[in-house]
């Protein structure tokens, strides 16, 4: 995903017919799984109603599917409407701005795979950074039910872009814990306690995929 | 699209104050079927705007759901299964969703809404 996060031009410039197709891989099942553990959705077997704000293909559908929950997914890239991948019937699928426009505290988690630096992008004068990410934190907290969490997983570009999106967060009321290897950042929704066990995730004794000095895993709780 | 997440959507134009709900206008409808779950349903049931449900229904051209509806009511196998149908297994393929306020239309192809909006109107 390295190539991804060293573009820094608009999505709706940059997904084009083309890219949206690559970004159909392997590496992004394992994201999405990886971000669907840290939502720690409760083990009832009741399939709840999650969003998933997305920048990528419709592969997503499938493997947001196969987990037996109901999937909102939002896409900022208009290039989706081409890809021509089968809809999976639990995944609704539409092209929306990050204001989002969902009715409030209706959504039981929420999770995005290397969507939300895009707002971090200055293009233009009219575009101002901490306006986007105000109005996009702001609507996601509305739509998110109490204790509902969202977790993204982000490349930024730097200490500075990482700041902006946490500030922008905590503003408007979430907390916040990022697993900083992981560029995995997890937000809780309308509580005011702590869970620490949240920046560890799950174990991946055997996950081929995690880092080898995971022990070593860098995590940071920041408080308002 | 289905009725689920037309039910948890509004229009987010500028200076809209109620952009819920989109009103429906249909072309084209498909229907697939999806597996039941009691408690979902039951939890879907606490969320749903009935109102805006039904009158999305009908213009989908289903029109079992009765017009008002209360919890007792998701004891009955029948409703339960008027319910699952329309909210999860009608599928709005080509049509357009009318902001309540300003009228703008939004687009629906191959069942994916285009809700994306003009310089203007974020």
């Amino acid at each position: 995903m390295g190539l991804i996060s060293k573009v820094v031009v608009p999505p709706e410039n940059f997904y084009d017919d083309v890219e949206a197709r690559k970004y159909t891989s392997f590496s992004h099942i394992v994201q999405i799984q990886r971000a669907l553990e840290l939502l720690a959705l409760p083990d009832d077997h009741v399939p709840k109603l999650l969003l998933d704000i997305s920048c990528g293909s419709r592969f997503s559908g499938k493997t947001l599917s196969e987990n037996g929950h109901h999937w909102i997914e939002i896409g900022i890239s208009a290039s989706m409407l081409n890809v021509a991948m089968e809809r999976e019937v639990e995944v609704d699928l539409l092209l929306g701005d990050m204001g989002l426009g969902i009715r409030p505290r209706v959504i039981d988690g929420a999770i995005s795979i290397s969507a939300v630096q895009w707002l971090c992008n200055a293009d233009n004068s009219s575009h101002n950074p901490r306006l986007r990410l105000k109005a996009f934190f702001t609507s996601l907290y509305k739509c998110l039910s109490n204790g509902a969490r969202a977790v993204f997983q982000v490349y930024p570009e730097n200490i500075d872009q990482c700041e902006l999106i946490l500030n922008a967060s905590m503003h408007v009321g979430f907390v916040g814990s990022i697993v900083r290897r992981k560029e995995f950042l997890v937000l809780t929704c309308g509580q005011h306690s702590i869970n620490v066990s949240i920046s560890k995730g799950k174990n991946e004794d055997g996950d081929s995929y995690s880092d080898k000095d995971n022990e070593d895993e860098e995590n940071q709780t920041f408080f308002k | 699209m289905r009725l689920i997440t037309h039910n948890m959507l509004s229009s987010n134009i500028k200076g809209v104050v109620n952009g819920f709900p989109l009103r429906i206008e249909a072309e084209k409808v498909v229907e697939k079927t999806v597996e039941m779950n009691g408690e979902f349903l039951k939890k879907m049931f606490e969320k749903i705007d009935w109102k805006a449900f039904v009158d999305a229904s009908r213009a989908m051209g289903y029109t079992e759901l009765p017009e008002e509806a209360d919890s007792s009511m998701l004891d009955s196998d029948e409703f339960l299964n008027r319910f699952h149908h329309a909210l999860l297994e009608l599928h709005l393929e080509e049509g357009v969703l009318v902001c309540p306020e300003t009228g703008r239309r939004f687009p629906v192809s191959k069942g994916i809404p285009n809700m994306l909006l003009h310089e203007d109107e974020v």
